[in-house]
């Protein structure tokens, strides 16, 4: 096994295995912190695949500003501890029906997953083969102006209705 | 395999790593030494000549002190805070470079570049891992479980995210101006002078970016006035009001370490570099160190000069002013790359 595949398969396992922590643990704080040791671990996923431009942007956007909010908020809202017995009567999601529908969804993405792999040629062979990397900054930048325009100006506008959208909701009514 | 090249390497990276810590020993010195200046103190004078063995004194002082741990704080995230603080304040200073490619007088083959890592996209590298050293700070407060100390990590995440975009702002127009993101690029496109004696520092062309780029530095690195997190009258000593012994003293190292950092890329964005007359290419660094220095002084000065802002006039400057500001700022520039090819 070369360097590179060593690499990958350690970063690869440690954005699984963080995000399996971010759901398999009580705590809501770790939960975030678990959630920016798998970004670290994507981050390092994109330098293998020779875009350090996105691998830098991973962590500014991500890990670095939005994950600082994600913690905030849970502090200010002081998320406690999931206890179990507590929440199987209390919490909708906990019961019967829903659990049942959980399933359901597990098992499709299970399908979908494997239905996926099977499909993959082999690995190596991604988007960098097919048509020609996006390495540099100045690139992307080209892409994202020029044949991804409409994408990229769609998305500003969701982006901006959901910031009018919590002003509004979050405002107070003067009364 | 141990050819002197990789040899010289390492030994780079281990200066660079102990100059880092003697750094903040030697501030902490120069900052008792100026705030007494500044206020007709002594400050310090007994241990050692003019006090100069005080930072030793004081680090075996934190060495030997009891280290308490708050009985309902959170013990992983308490011991694992400060870390974080002063691992992202080392790292974000290794794409930093500090001086020309040298042999050193011919010791070496090939000339080895004063930088520890050359990545091209620098300049995103240090913002990236400088945004990492707030959660130290949060969690910190987080875990601790007192009120203060929350508190201070609260506002620290809010001032930090609130300067970050003027930060990066101010960045994005030197990147403009030199086409490139990696800092040796910037660096040599500062090279030379224009009518014979006006260096071409980007300071000269980019003064409101300058000055920009320097303000939110200082609010990044939690320095007055705007040292939020750790306001001694409002909220004792703010994210580390449970910490002691050494674990304090990490967090000390890396605002210290910090303020290096940002010092450092404000000298290679916009004051040159170790670009400077008189001295050779290969003793660049040392016009490296002495624009440093200055900019040391000038935060020690700031803090002994101006009183710490209002909550509130630190949100209203940061959003209302800064921002703007930063954004006009691009604007013209980008207009100006584009138009008149600056």
């Amino acid at each position: 096994m070369g360097s590179d595949q060593l690499l990958f398969v350690g970063f690869g396992a440690l954005a699984l295995l963080g995000a399996l922590a971010v759901v398999a643990q009580p705590n809501p704080v770790y939960s975030v912190i678990a959630l920016i040791v798998s970004f670290f671990g994507l981050s390092g996923l994109y330098v293998l695949l020779e875009s350090p431009f996105v691998a830098v942007v991973q962590i500014i956007i991500y890990a670095g500003a939005i994950m600082v909010l994600f913690l905030f908020v849970v502090m200010l809202l002081n998320a406690t501890r999931e206890d179990g017995s507590e929440w199987d009567r209390a919490h909708p999601y906990y019961r019967p029906g829903p659990m049942r529908l959980g399933a359901v969804l597990a098992v499709l993405f299970g399908v979908q997953m494997i239905w996926a792999l099977t499909r993959t040629v082999g690995l190596g062979v991604g988007v960098g083969e097919t048509r020609p990397a996006v390495e540099s900054v100045r690139d992307v930048g080209r892409v994202l102006f020029t044949d991804y325009m409409f994408a990229f100006e769609v998305t500003s506008i969701l982006i901006l209705a959901a910031m009018v959208g919590a002003v509004v909701l979050a405002r107070r009514r003067e009364e | 395999m141990l050819d002197a090249q990789i040899l010289a390497y390492a030994v780079l990276v281990l200066v660079v790593f102990f100059a880092l810590q003697i750094s903040a020993a030697v501030m902490v010195y120069a900052e008792r030494k100026v705030a007494a200046g500044m206020q007709q103190r002594l400050g310090p004078y007994l241990v050692g000549p003019r006090g100069l063995l005080q930072p030793i004194a004081d680090i075996v002082k934190l060495f030997f002190k009891e280290e308490l741990r708050p009985k309902a704080a959170d013990w992983f995230l308490f011991s694992l805070a400060p870390i974080i603080s002063v691992a992202a304040a080392f790292v974000a200073f290794a794409p930093v470079p500090f001086g020309a490619a040298t042999t050193f007088f011919g010791l070496l083959d090939e000339p080895l570049p004063l930088q520890i890592a050359d990545v091209n996209v620098a300049v995103l590298v240090i913002f990236a891992v400088a945004s990492m050293g707030v959660y130290g700070i949060i969690l910190a407060g987080w875990a601790s479980n007192s009120k203060y100390s929350l508190l201070g990590g609260l506002r620290s995440a809010a001032q930090m995210v609130s300067y970050e975009l003027a930060f990066g702002m101010a960045l994005a127009t030197i990147v403009l101006m030199a086409g490139s993101l990696s800092l040796q690029d910037i660096v040599a496109n500062q090279s030379g002078t224009w009518f014979g004696f006006l260096p071409q520092w980007y300071i000269f062309v980019q003064p409101v970016g300058f000055l920009v780029f320097w303000i939110a530095g200082i609010a990044e690195t939690n320095r007055a006035p705007f040292d939020f997190p750790e306001a001694e009258q409002e909220l004792v000593a703010g994210y580390h009001t449970e910490y002691s012994s050494m674990r304090f003293a990490m967090f000390f190292m890396a605002e210290y370490i910090n303020m290096v950092t940002v010092s450092a890329v404000v000298v290679n964005l916009f004051l040159g570099g170790w670009h400077g007359p008189w001295l050779p290419e290969s003793l660049g660094w040392i016009w490296f160190l002495v624009k440093l220095s200055v900019l040391l002084f000038i935060y020690l000065w700031l803090r002994w000069t101006l009183p710490r802002f209002r909550y509130d006039q630190l949100m209203a400057f940061g959003w209302k002013v800064l921002l703007p500001v930063a954004t006009v700022n691009l604007l013209l520039t980008a207009a100006g790359v584009i138009y008149f090819g600056l």
